[in-house]
């Protein structure tokens, strides 16, 4: 379908981006790549009064290794995440679960702050970002501030940037010398994680040291493992692994849809947490 | 409305858009350039998709507007005069297309594909070309067609 018509704003930098949020109204919409955004306009299923493009913002691109951090601007496309050499060696999972996301034109457009800001319930990104305890930095009118993964992700399609704000950078502490692995469950090419499994490990001696695991549509907003985290310290071997992942289930209370039922969720929580893990701490 | 300043297939337009005008909607129905075609308008089958400044992007999961000041290349455009690209050619010599309907996204996207990795193994381009859908599910001669393509482009290099 065409769009419902439009006003469009294409920003030059985040003052400029804020001023227009302010100026639109409620019904201003923020454009990253719009990868998300262009089909729901697209079906119709929102109708903005001003769509505000942040996609030639120069401060919102880049990715900055900042010694125990690495920066990366919320404009930053998919693709240049994925091949960014410090988030290849110090973010692997990172790496992985952005490889994962949609297809090669998709990534080309999209970007990381769009789709951690979009929150949408299915993402591959948000469970890395929760895993990892992204930092979140956010700009509006009066400044800028910054929150925690924990806090971020608030529902479905709901964070912690308000309507008047706008995701400037997200920093991902470097995970140098882990091993990290994003395990996606889906049915074909393109489509939804019916369930996802974010993996970091750091072995020591043969063994599991540490372990930060986050899982993807298993409820509105990412969850983190922290039961297996605990379970999985001192673990070498796949029935140690395993049996440490049966805890991917706690405290889980998953949705029912057309891909899977409650108990089959719950099963792919435990076995693709297993293998993920697995395959992140180089276990077989 | 919105003015536009793109390059299409080397040569250059000023248009006033309507913001909500798809680029795909633009390039057919503004530029009259229907080389490119519309699938499922849902993202997902990619036989709109053209390079925007050199990289593969789904043609209707873009503004016209965002493309101001943009390069844009369509099926319409990677001959160079009467000469097929090499990604052209291999189509045609290895039987990659069916019914057609897939073709400009398919060989756009295998172009972008090639630029980036010029010798991928099988596997490679089967995922590199996800984003691409066949409704004659003729995949095995598109990634054949990929392959000779690779050896072709190999060939104009030395």
């Amino acid at each position: 379908m065409i769009p419902v018509a439009f006003d469009y704003k294409k920003a030059s930098s985040v003052e400029d981006a804020l001023a227009a949020l302010a100026e639109g109204g409620e019904d201003a919409k923020l454009m990253g790549g719009g990868q998300s955004l262009v089909p729901v306009l697209r079906l119709r299923l929102n109708a903005p009064s001003v769509v505000v493009d942040c996609s030639s913002i120069p401060e919102l691109k880049g990715i900055k290794d900042e010694g125990g951090k690495i920066l990366i601007g919320a404009g930053t496309t998919h693709h240049a995440v994925m091949n960014d050499p410090a988030v290849k060696s110090s973010l692997k999972v990172l790496a992985d679960a952005t490889a994962s996301v949609a297809d090669p034109q998709i990534r080309h457009r999209g970007t990381l702050g769009g789709a951690l800001a979009h929150s949408d319930p299915r993402a591959d990104q948000p469970p890395v970002a929760l895993a990892l305890d992204a930092e979140f930095t956010i700009a509006g009118t009066t400044g800028q501030r910054t929150v925690a993964a924990a806090d971020f992700f608030q529902g479905p399609f709901e964070t912690a940037v308000g309507p008047d704000e706008i995701l400037v950078s997200i920093a991902f502490p470097k995970l140098d010398g882990w091993g990290g692995h994003y395990e996606k469950f889906n049915r074909a090419a393109q489509a939804w994680s019916i369930i996802g499994v974010a993996a970091a490990v750091r072995m020591e001696g043969g063994k599991i040291a540490e372990a930060r695991i986050g899982l993807t549509n298993v409820g509105g907003t990412p969850h983190r493992a922290s039961a297996v985290e605990q379970a999985l310290v001192g673990a070498s071997s796949i029935a140690e692994v395993e049996a440490a992942s049966m805890h991917a289930s706690d405290n889980l209370s998953p949705f029912a849809d057309e891909d899977a039922d409650v108990d089959y969720r719950l099963h792919l929580a435990r076995v693709l947490t297993a293998r993920s893990v697995a395959r992140a701490a180089g276990i077989s | 409305m919105e003015h536009l300043k793109v390059t299409v297939d080397g040569t250059t337009y000023q248009k006033e858009v309507e913001p909500r005008t798809l680029l795909v909607h633009f390039l057919r129905e503004d530029l009259g350039r229907v080389g490119t075609v519309v699938g499922c308008d849902t993202s997902n089958c990619g036989t709109c998709t053209v390079l925007v400044d050199g990289v593969s992007v789904k043609s209707c999961s873009m503004l016209a507007v965002q493309a101001d000041g943009s390069e844009i290349t369509t099926i319409q455009g990677v001959s160079d005069g009467n000469d097929w690209h090499p990604v052209q050619s291999a189509f045609k010599e290895c039987h990659g297309l069916q019914c057609g309907y897939c073709t400009p996204g398919m060989v756009i996207s295998s172009i972008d594909l090639l630029n980036e990795n010029p010798n991928p193994t099988e596997a490679e381009i089967r995922e590199g070309l996800e984003g691409n859908l066949c409704r004659c599910t003729g995949y095995h001669n598109i990634v054949k067609s990929v392959q000779r393509a690779a050896e072709l482009m190999e060939g104009t290099k030395s």
